[in-house]
């Protein structure tokens, strides 16, 4: 049956290969030149300032001349380069360990009550996320006022005496941290609720049969099943936090005395405030192995997930 | 005319042959369905027609003009998915008539042939729904809406019927066969299930491992598949396959089976087999039907034996019974009135005539 | 919807009556530290409202911090007709809206031919379009900053010190992120819905416009929704990149106008930030399930 003999009209299948070429080329040239805004808009304005970074960092400060490393060897023997290290991976680390906990326990609580109850609980607890970090930034910077604080005022019946929450290195780091975490952790909890509502309930019930208690449902189900939201949210927030600017500079602007100065920061007052934009540059520079090491590990995962589904 | 013709079709992903080289011939206003195991090349060799794939090699003539590089759209085809693909955010009629608005179709001419199409499917007071408020069933008229309303030379169907449940699955297979009768379009249907393949169409292409097997009626493969493959594929329960040897004694030809069970070769098959005496690899295909239990009154080709029952398995018109035989399991089709008792002995009886003797080296009925 | 069952079961299930008081308890301990934690949350707008409400007189005496003695709008009608206020809310605005415009334009396009299309490169460029969206502001502001003065040298074309220029600037931050958003949801349409258009007749354009955006229309809202959120809020580059009152933007003008030498306005600086925060909030209390979506989405679609 199937060796029929061909008929007649099927001819001229010789020149048809290379308009079917031609046909392909076009869906691609079609599909390239609707890409090509987005590739103009990151090579010029993301790809060639991120290396205009690189050649900057080798000027001297009337960038006429190109000094090699010397930015960099005049940087490490700054006691104030040192500080703003020290001061950008202790925010990084505290601030996320304490957004992932209290996202944690938060969404826990939400996924507590009854379903028709949540979206609201939902909605206020997210409120940090909305508004924009400078302007909530402003409301701590008046709740910390060292003369007016209202934190203060209500800490005075426990009989805390006026703390100068930006006034000082300790408490102003603090300050930092705890408005970080203020900002973000609305995140985390958004994140580990969808998480949350992913885990089979099938789950939880065989773990209650077998006679988990409930942490240790969240030890063996919860944790293992959100592992993988948890680490890369985790690492979402530790390059939001590290690269950090607006906090910071309302805040306390770096201060007092330079200590809670980040590289962001840093690299605005020397580069845009001290006129010297190669040095900035450099500073800027120093996150770059920490935010490729957590880009690496983000992509790892998504592409790890991709070929599992 | 919308005859589709295939010419030794390749289809290559990077470096593996997903099809590898098809031959076919489709008639005007036949129902062919193209049937084979998952990774067979059925669904690629579809899709190839449909120009959704890009042939690697070979010809393929829609109504005697090559297609190779025509755009699906101007092939003159339409096509039913297995998740039907609706477009969500159009109604019913929205979705039938989306094709033919973009060939810039007059209003009217578009209202007549939906609503006309609508009736046929019997949909007509669906037209205004979302595919969300459609249950299964109906989603499949609607994709089937699509495609009549196109009036194509051509359907292409790809397992329409597979998301549906076991019920609604018979239905609608009747419910195509009616469509096809009333607008006798050429269709080109794809399923892995041989019931489905068997009852709607005219020929039945199996295809394996990229190539087709066999191309024949239903009752063709059903009686006479050329290849193991076929023979097996084609039929449920499937035919049970016996390892065997023919033996030439006293100037008759017996297929032996075990040391204590050999059948003399239906009279007609002798000439046929002759030259296989001795051969290794042989082996006896009979389907289920034909072995069954004994009765008083005696066919020609129709031989007794005695058999240990493993296991019974009523299914109400009928009781299937599984035994072990030279290390195969058998299936044999026995009337539930038979009196068959797991473990325990049963008389059966094969019937020969309609026996396959297939050479299991090259996978070829003899 | 599963757990609405099971808090409810206890009531018509009396013979689970250990367990219903256990859940009954959960279920206050829950409550309460929800509370607890609405309250951390919610406090600075809230304070942000009250002092809003007060007189300077009022801020700067001794009293309760939380009460307002004499509720005034004072604050509000000042700061709405005089200074600047209402050309730092225009120019947010208007950056706002044409960095939406643009960056959906560029990301929905550019989404459709990566996860639909593929061209050569298309899967490297889509894991570059990742990569960029890593690449935080603090590390490009400086390089930025020299490549407008450099194109201010060369073609005296004067980028800084002009709200439009953000427009240039906000994109940056904003594409990467929209199109990564919206392969995800192009990329969760089945392919047969494309192919399906395909025979209907469809070019690639009329699917991306008939088929693609109106299926995926939520994941186009909800990165609609982020893209104004950042636009609105982005802080560091006007801060780079404007400097003259009338180019200001509000997070900047904010800090810049109300805060003179070391004497701050707080009243006037609290109206200010909480009508700053007003758009996105207003956004995000009637649409808040698309920004949900937008922000799980984001960080989890691979």
């Amino acid at each position: 049956m199937a060796d029929i003999a061909a008929p007649s009209s099927i001819a001229g299948t010789g020149d048809s290969r290379s308009s079917l070429h031609k046909l392909m080329q076009r869906k691609s040239t079609v599909a390239f030149l609707m890409a090509l805004p987005l590739i103009l808009l990151i090579t010029i304005l993301v790809a060639y300032p991120a290396g205009y970074a690189v050649y900057l960092a080798t000027l001297n400060k009337g960038m006429t001349r190109f000094v090699g490393f010397g930015n960099f060897t005049f940087l490490f023997g700054r006691d104030t380069f040192w500080l703003v290290v020290y001061q950008s991976c202790l925010f990084a680390i505290t601030a996320v360990i304490f957004k992932a906990l209290i996202g944690f326990v938060v969404a826990h609580f939400v996924h507590n009550i009854p379903s028709k109850g949540q979206r609201k609980w939902r909605g206020m607890l997210l409120v940090p996320w909305v508004i924009p970090p400078a302007m909530s930034t402003l409301a701590w910077l008046w709740l910390f006022d060292p003369s007016y604080s209202a934190i203060n005022y209500l800490l005075q019946p426990l009989g805390i005496d006026r703390i100068p929450w930006t006034g000082e290195a300790g408490w102003a780091r603090f300050s930092v941290i705890l408005v970080n975490v203020w900002i973000g952790s609305p995140f985390f909890m958004i994140m580990y609720l969808a998480a949350l509502k992913s885990v089979p309930e099938q789950l939880y019930e065989a773990a209650a049969i077998d006679g988990a208690t409930w942490w240790q449902r969240i030890w063996y189900v919860t944790l293992p099943m959100m592992r993988n939201i948890i680490a890369i949210t985790a690492l979402f927030s530790l390059i939001v936090t590290f690269a950090n600017f607006d906090i910071v500079r309302v805040l306390t602007a770096g201060g007092p005395l330079n200590s809670t100065h980040i590289f962001g920061t840093w690299a605005f007052r020397v580069g845009i405030e001290g006129g010297d934009i190669p040095l900035g540059a450099s500073v800027s520079l120093f996150m770059v192995p920490i935010l490729a090491v957590a880009a690496a590990f983000i992509l790892r995962d998504i592409t790890k997930r991709g070929s599992e589904v | 005319m919308a005859q589709v013709t295939l010419r030794k079709i390749i289809k290559k992903y990077d470096e593996v042959l997903a099809v590898r080289g098809i031959d076919l011939d489709i008639v005007d206003k036949e129902f062919i369905v193209l049937v084979g195991p998952s990774g067979c090349g059925k669904s690629t060799t579809l899709r190839m027609i449909a120009g959704l794939e890009e042939i690697s090699g070979g010809d393929i003539a829609i109504g005697g003009h090559v297609v190779n590089d025509v755009p699906p759209k101007d092939r003159d085809i339409a096509m039913v998915f297995q998740n039907y693909a609706l477009y969500p955010h159009m109604n019913v009629y929205e979705n039938m008539s989306f094709g033919l608005k973009l060939k810039k179709t007059p209003k009217d001419e578009i209202d007549r042939r939906v609503k006309q199409a609508a009736q046929i499917l019997d949909i007509t007071e669906l037209l205004d729904r979302k595919p969300k408020q459609l249950s299964g069933g109906q989603r499949q008229r609607v994709a089937m809406g699509r495609a009549i309303v196109r009036d194509p030379k051509v359907f292409l169907f790809d397992e329409p019927l597979s998301n549906l449940d076991a019920k609604l699955r018979v239905q609608m297979r009747t419910e195509i066969k009616k469509v096809h009768q009333k607008v006798r379009t050429t269709t080109v249907y794809v399923t892995h299930d041989q019931v489905e393949a068997m009852t709607l169409a005219d020929r039945v292409v199996v295809m394996n491992a990229g190539l087709i097997e066999q191309v024949g009626t239903p009752n063709d493969l059903y009686h006479s598949p050329i290849t193991k493959f076929v023979a097996g594929f084609i039929g449920s329960p499937a035919m049970n396959f016996i390892p065997c040897q023919l033996e030439q004694a006293a100037g008759a030809l017996n297929i032996r089976l075990s040391d204590k069970l050999s059948f003399p070769v239906p009279a007609d098959r002798t000439a046929r087999y002759t030259s296989q005496v001795g051969k290794a690899n042989l082996v006896l295909g009979l389907r289920p039907e034909h072995i069954a239990e004994t009765r008083p009154h005696t066919e020609p080709n129709q031989h007794d034996f005695d058999m240990m029952i493993d296991v019974v398995e009523p299914m109400g018109m009928e009781t299937l019974v599984y035994f072990t035989l030279a290390g195969a399991e058998i299936c044999g089709r026995v009337n539930p009135n038979a009196g068959a008792v797991a473990m325990q002995s049963m008389k059966l009886r094969a019937d020969l005539s309609n026996m396959h003797l297939i050479d299991d080296g090259t996978g070829k009925v003899l | 919807m599963t757990n609405v069952a099971i808090t409810d079961a206890p009531s018509t299930r009396p013979a689970y009556g250990s367990m219903s008081s256990d859940r009954r308890w959960a279920l206050r301990w829950s409550y309460f530290f929800l509370v607890l934690f609405a309250i951390f949350f919610l406090m600075p707008p809230i304070y942000m409202l009250i002092t809003s409400l007060k007189t300077s007189q009022e801020i700067s005496a001794a009293g309760n911090p939380w009460w307002i003695y004499n509720p005034t709008i004072e604050n509000y009608l000042e700061l709405l007709t005089q200074n600047h206020y209402l050309t730092f809310f225009r120019n947010s605005a208007v950056v706002a809206v044409c960095v939406v415009i643009i960056t959906m334009l560029i990301s929905v396009i550019a989404a459709f031919a990566l996860a639909r299309m593929k061209f050569w490169g298309s899967a490297t460029l889509a894991t570059g379009v990742f990569l960029t969206y890593l690449i935080p502001e603090t590390l490009l502001f400086i390089p930025l900053f020299k490549m407008f003065a450099w194109v201010n040298e060369t073609f005296d074309i004067q980028l800084m010190n002009h709200w439009w220029t953000l427009i240039i600037l906000y994109p940056t931050l904003t594409v990467p992120f929209a199109t990564w958003i919206m392969i995800g949801y192009f990329a969760s349409i089945p392919k047969e819905l494309d192919e399906a258009a395909l025979i209907d007749g469809a070019t690639w354009m009329q699917t991306l416009t008939k088929i693609f955006i109106p299926v995926a229309l939520p994941g186009i809202i909800a990165a609609t929704i982020f893209t104004f959120t950042v636009a609105w809020a982005q802080f560091l580059y006007p801060l780079a990149f404007t400097t003259s009152t009338t180019e200001l933007v509000l997070p900047v003008g904010i800090i810049t106008t109300l805060i003179k030498g070391d004497v701050f306005n707080w009243g006037q600086i609290m109206t200010g930030a909480l009508l700053g925060a007003a758009p996105p909030l207003i956004i995000y209390a009637f649409l808040m399930d698309y920004y949900i979506a937008g922000l799980t989405a984001g960080a989890t679609k691979g």
